[in-house]
């Protein structure tokens, strides 16, 4: 319990002092303190559900799982890496004169409310504050895109806020209609929209409300998931948004809001049985695969390049939980753990890549390998590692995926074969001439942080070649959770 | 009495439906931050209406924190944001209106039925209304997509909104009463928010059309 208010209570506090001091020379130093105790009272919080099991606290409005706690723990380690990447990155944004003091304050203040937010969101057991952190969660980020205020940044941001705003109240309509489902069969008040209550009677909820509330909920949250048709916001809000942000936006946010669908997916499914959020989730998600698998071809900026990629892996993790079953779920846990830390990792170096060369435009990247070499192998392993290539975790993911894709639903699996085969093709053409062409750029003024891109590769390509047996149980658990 | 009151509720939710279809047809400004007031006063009257008739009396409070913000703190907001920005009295180009209040009617059909097999589960007394609430949700959206100007894109969120309490009072009486509030503190960041970007928008293009942001596009 004390775990969990921590949890809670450093991001909050970081963000008001933060706030309250304003540019000071410490404020990338306070924003690291904050995430690493965020990080460790995550770790303690994770050791005690392990050791204790769920954990249900203050009036039930807290619900603490083997699904959360393990997303918990992702969020604050990647806020953690993140805060130490975003040190020196920052530093070099504001000696280019694109960050003031004010935009500075911002920057920081808006980063820990949007950790507390996603963590509030993650832990929470009602499903409407879920929504309203999940709301807030967005307007920081929309804050962070915005924050450079040149007419791309501020296009990108209007873009994110108009667009996260239809899905997000459809997401409104959805947890409503919930509401209703729960309000005919327990009576009303808090104790209807508690997940814990709803779960326990599943089984005799309105199928036909129901239904309507999941597809609602679906289309919602599945907009801030990036799905096709829905993802209009993401390429545009990564690319024009500093890079630490793209970062926790595809490591962070998209797992946040896939969360919240796999919460309402397993209340639907016990109401339906028959199947309908599973197919819908695999049809959304086969069409992601596919369609951002295509358009990373047309890619010119390398941080729409990744963001297409990501839209990418969150469509393959949604098909995975579509599909259902102790197999796929488990490696759609694995692949969201995998895409988080790989993703992230490959955010910072390009982060630093971009800002040697002074463009997101990958035709003016050019031989990172000569004048960086730690920043140019980040991005090339990073990349493999994103591809699905071994020893990296993403392939153990991927081939549990793809194997038990053969297996419940054959015509897909050379469908998802194709998109990933396609997406090879075109990130590696894209990433090889920058890593070991030919260059004429200078060094870059403070050191770039590599730690945190090292951390990642490592972390992924540990997994890969071995989960140790509490993560695997760990996994299995929260997999027969989601069910399906 | 109590016959009166329970039609008043349709007659509230019918007055909610046509402020929509007014806002979707107003080309100026300052009209539309009217109407936007005339919606949160319904929605108030509507709220204590069904918190009288079924004597949950924390829909009291939940109106009164309605009136307190749809009613006074985001007119006030708004008609100082026009202000200052000085565009109280612009008249916005539009689609041609017949088409928009075609398209308009057509999503109302679309709400009426998506909501019918649901209304009849719904065991509140005015679950007839849950289709009117749908409908301007709808509306609210293609206010949202359609205009070309940041102010009525950002009305249209914050009408959205109302509708969506709406929904929450015609179908289950209420939402509770934490998440209200949360879901209200929600609107009113987003509100402030979006008028920060107004005047960033301004400075940036010197004008507040959207139209200019369309350098971005799906490469």
């Amino acid at each position: 319990m004390l775990a969990l208010t921590l949890l809670l209570a450093f991001p909050i506090l970081g963000a008001v002092l933060l706030a309250w001091l304003g540019a000071t020379r410490i404020g990338a130093e306070i924003n690291v303190a904050a995430s690493a105790a965020t990080t460790a009272s995550a770790l303690w919080l994770a050791a005690k559900v392990a050791s204790d099991g769920s954990l249900l606290v203050y009036s039930e409005l807290f619900y603490i799982d083997s699904l959360n706690v393990f997303l918990v723990t992702l969020t604050a380690f990647v806020g953690l890496t993140t805060s130490i990447f975003s040190r020196p990155y920052m530093r070099i944004e504001r000696d280019h004169g694109r960050m003031t003091p004010l935009t500075m304050r911002v920057y920081h203040a808006a980063y820990q409310l949007f950790l507390a937010m996603m963590l509030f969101a993650l832990t929470t057991n009602n499903l409407g504050a879920l929504w309203v952190a999940m709301e807030a969660a967005t307007l920081c980020t929309v804050l962070l895109v915005s924050v450079y205020r040149t007419a791309a940044a501020l296009e990108a941001a209007w873009k994110y806020f108009i667009l996260c705003g239809v899905g997000i109240a459809q997401a409104l309509f959805g947890t409503l209609l919930l509401y209703l489902a729960a309000d005919r069969l327990i009576g009303g008040g808090e104790g209807a929209l508690l997940w814990t209550h709803l779960n326990a009677v599943k089984t005799q909820l309105e199928p036909t409300i129901l239904s309507l509330a999941f597809v609602f909920l679906l289309l919602g949250y599945g907009t801030k998931t990036g799905l096709v048709p829905v993802h209009h916001w993401l390429p545009d809000a990564h690319a024009e948004g500093p890079t630490p942000i793209s970062a926790v936006l595809s490591g962070l946010l998209l797992n946040v809001a896939l969360y919240a669908i796999l919460r309402c997916k397993v209340l639907a499914d016990g109401a339906l049985r028959n199947g309908l959020p599973g197919q819908a989730m695999v049809a959304f998600g086969l069409m992601s695969v596919l369609l951002a698998a295509f358009l990373l071809h047309r890619q010119r900026d390398i941080k729409r390049l990744f963001a297409y990629s990501s839209i990418e892996h969150m469509g393959l993790i949604t098909f995975a939980f579509g599909l259902g079953g102790p197999i796929a779920n488990f490696g759609g846990l694995l692949h969201m753990t995998m895409h988080s830390l790989t993703k992230s990792a490959i955010f910072f170096a390009v982060g630093h890549a971009a800002q040697k060369a002074g463009t997101q435009v990958m035709d003016e990247i050019r031989g990172l390998l000569q004048t960086s070499p730690t920043v140019g192998w980040g991005l090339m392993l990073g990349s493999l590692a994103i591809l699905g290539m071994p020893p990296f975790g993403v392939f153990a993911s991927e081939f549990l995926i793809l194997t038990s894709a053969m297996r419940q639903l054959p015509w897909a699996a050379p469908l998802l074969l194709l998109g990933l085969a396609v997406a090879f093709a075109a990130v590696l053409a894209r990433v090889q001439p920058m890593v070991f062409g030919e260059t004429s750029v200078k060094r870059l003024p403070h050191p770039p942080a590599l730690i945190p891109v090292f951390t990642h590769l490592g972390l992924g390509l540990v997994l890969g070649l071995f989960i140790p047996p509490f993560l695997a149980d760990w996994y299995a658990r929260a997999a027969t959770l989601i069910g399906g | 009495m109590i016959a009166l009151l329970t039609q008043a509720i349709n007659l509230f939710a019918a007055m909610l439906l046509i402020l929509a279809f007014a806002m979707i047809t107003q080309r100026r400004i300052l009209n539309l931050v009217h109407l936007f007031t005339a919606q949160g006063l319904t929605l108030v009257a509507a709220t204590l209406d069904v918190g009288y008739l079924t004597a949950q009396h924390q829909m009291y409070l939940s109106a009164a924190a309605a009136f307190a913000l749809k009613v006074v703190v985001l007119p006030f907001l708004l008609h100082r944001l026009t202000d200052r920005l000085q565009v109280r009295f612009d008249v916005e180009p539009l689609w041609n209106t017949p088409v928009t209040m075609l398209v308009g009617i057509l999503l109302v059909v679309f709400a009426f039925n998506l909501a019918s097999p649901i209304a009849a589960l719904s065991a509140s007394i005015a679950r007839a209304t849950l289709g009117i609430a749908l409908a301007s949700v709808l509306l609210s959206f293609m206010m949202m997509i359609t205009r070309a100007k940041a102010v009525p894109q950002v009305i249209g969120f914050l009408s959205m909104e109302n509708s969506l309490f709406f929904a929450a009072t015609a179908a289950t009486n209420g939402m509770p009463m934490l998440v209200e509030l949360g879901i209200a503190l929600d609107a009113l960041m987003a509100f402030l928010i979006g008028g920060v970007f107004m005047f960033q928008i301004r400075e940036q293009f010197d004008s507040l059309d959207i139209r200019h942001l369309e350098r971005l596009r799906e490469e």
